[in-house]
């Protein structure tokens, strides 16, 4: 599979306004490649650097060292800027922050306004995303009155619009109830699944890390680990030592090994767990 | 307390006057402020009120929304009638002590809250039938020959819209600062006016540094959208104009210059 996104030795440190060194790097050493179609879920607790590495990727950022190639443009270089962020998309946590304008369609709109797409292909375009997340019928709504799920899902049709090729989402549930983070976990699978977009997640809930194909676990600015999420989750130990949580059927496991049951701490699903609960019971 | 404002405030629906063009709609609503104001006389005023009528019973706004709308200007209504009424000269009514009440007084004080509820409920109505953003959008479009004068016309009808975007949000986080002040013994509703305009200091100051982090993160939001100001964008909604809208301005016109007439004639 072609890497769309490639990420050579990059090193990142902030700069306060005065463009003095602020001396610590938040991201060390980063080589990473992103795949085409790949849903990839990026790990860490707060202050990780996983917001800064997203941010790399649709050229918000830039590195103070190495080089970021996003579908081969230098993030580095400002006449990429629009041709990265016309394929890569981005989502943010706060829903209300992102919503320019006061009727959904509108707002929806917006991006393709900016890029100078006509009227005629752009209603279509705004009707496309909005059905495709299921927001079609609240087209005239004012985005206020929405609930955060609903709104989320506003932004990321804003997104779709546009036709992206990689969305990268910075924590989209974090200020969300239960029931917004499933629906917008449910649309970001879809476009996944359905779309054939890259999705780059951003997250601190295992549970939805638990469902890409690929998670990344990066703690002190430099990447821990990168693999399949069965993978990833079975090195509980480590994981624990750095501040973050396994899903609870993973713990589960984990305990059940440490009792000295033949658990397998590669099991993310509870139907998987369930299966193995019931053969140990037989 | 803060969600009663209907100022400003647009109801849907599908009336003629929803349908029409905003642009058109704004210059029907200076040709009605001018009727108003070039009116001398409380007959002067009828065409205007005529006017303002036929547009209420067009755009199916409800009776009561209109009603509504006056309700924030009473006190300013009382309070100029009271200065009129007492202190206006000419042909004494009643004199009471030093007090008087003077026809003139009393015919200006009529004409003049006409003038004012007219005023607001009709230019109320400007809002009440277009959504926030048509009416930017006109903006824009009627403000656009000053672009060649190099005047930001984008730049400014985009600020209007993001305002108009965040006045519920930022609403609704007045409302949250001022149950979490509360919440920590805050009091806002007792003491003279400089202590209440001095308890509103802690709801500004959070208020204020939430809304600059919010716009921090918007200028973002709109950065990855390709958000380049106004040069080479396009729209969802262009404005057209209708036979309908020309129709509409025309009425307006004549209800202007009948009241001028009617001035004339009297």
């Amino acid at each position: 599979m072609e890497n769309i996104i490639e990420i050579k030795d990059v090193n990142f440190r902030y700069h306060n306004s005065d463009e003095e060194d602020l001396g610590v790097n938040v991201l060390e050493h980063i080589n990473l490649n992103i795949k085409k179609g790949e849903f990839v879920a990026i790990l860490g607790h707060n202050g990780s650097g996983k917001s800064t590495l997203a941010k790399l990727c649709n050229a918000i950022l830039t590195p103070s060292s190495g080089v970021v190639l996003s579908y081969g443009f230098d993030t580095s270089d400002e006449q990429n800027l629009f041709d990265i962020r016309k394929k890569i998309g981005m989502v943010f946590q706060n829903p209300d922050n992102q919503l320019v304008a006061t009727v959904v369609e509108e707002d929806v709109a917006f991006g393709l306004e900016n890029i100078g797409v006509p009227t005629d292909e752009m209603r279509k375009r705004v009707d496309e995303a909005l059905r495709a997340v299921d927001m079609y019928e609240y087209r005239e709504h004012a985005p206020h009155k929405l609930s955060g799920g609903q709104k989320q899902r506003v932004a990321i049709a804003g997104i779709i619009a546009m036709k992206p090729e990689c969305i990268v989402l910075d924590e989209p549930t974090a200020m969300l109830d239960p029931r917004g983070r499933n629906e917008v976990m449910n649309t970001i699978r879809m476009l996944n699944r359905d779309y054939g977009i890259t999705i780059v997640l951003i997250t601190h809930y295992m549970e939805e890390a638990a469902e890409a194909d690929r998670i990344i676990v990066i703690d002190g600015g430099a990447v821990m680990l990168d693999g399949k999420p069965e993978d990833v989750f079975s090195q509980v130990a480590l994981l624990k030592s750095v501040g973050l949580d396994v899903p609870q059927v993973t713990d589960l496991m984990y305990c059940l090994k440490e009792q000295g049951f033949p658990a397998d701490t590669h099991i993310i699903s509870e139907e998987a767990a369930f299966d193995l609960l019931y053969r140990l019971l037989l | 307390m803060l969600k009663d404002i209907t100022i400003g405030q647009f109801f849907p629906g599908n009336s003629v006057l929803h349908r029409m063009d905003a642009r058109f709609k704004i210059i029907i609503t200076a040709l009605f402020i001018a009727m108003l104001f070039s009116a001398n006389t409380i007959i002067g005023l009828l065409p205007g009120i005529l006017f303002m009528a036929l547009c209420y019973a067009l755009s199916k706004i409800p009776f009561r929304l209109m009603l509504k709308s006056l309700k924030p200007i009473i006190p300013i209504i009382l309070f100029t009638s009271l200065l009129n009424i007492f202190f206006l000269d000419g042909v004494v009514l009643l004199r009471v002590g030093f007090v008087r009440i003077t026809y003139d007084g009393i015919l200006f004080t009529v004409m003049m809250i006409l003038r004012i509820a007219a005023l607001i409920a009709g230019s109320s109505l400007l809002t009440y039938t277009s959504s926030p953003i048509s009416l930017t959008d006109a903006v824009e479009s009627l403000l656009s020959p000053l672009k060649k004068l190099r005047f930001p016309v984008h730049e400014l009808s985009m600020m209007m819209s993001i305002a108009l975007r965040f006045i519920p949000t930022l609403i609704e986080e007045t409302d949250k600062i001022m149950s979490a002040q509360k919440a920590r013994g805050a009091d806002m509703e007792s003491g003279g006016l400089l202590h209440r305009a001095k308890a509103l200091v802690p709801i500004l100051i959070p208020l204020f540094v939430s809304a600059f982090s919010r716009a921090m993160e918007l200028a973002l939001a709109m950065e990855c959208r390709c958000y380049q100001g106004g040069e080479g964008r396009t729209r969802l909604k262009v404005l057209h104009s209708k036979g309908a809208d020309y129709i509409g301005l025309t009425i307006a016109m004549l209800f202007l210059d009948a009241t001028v007439l009617v001035d004339l004639l009297l």
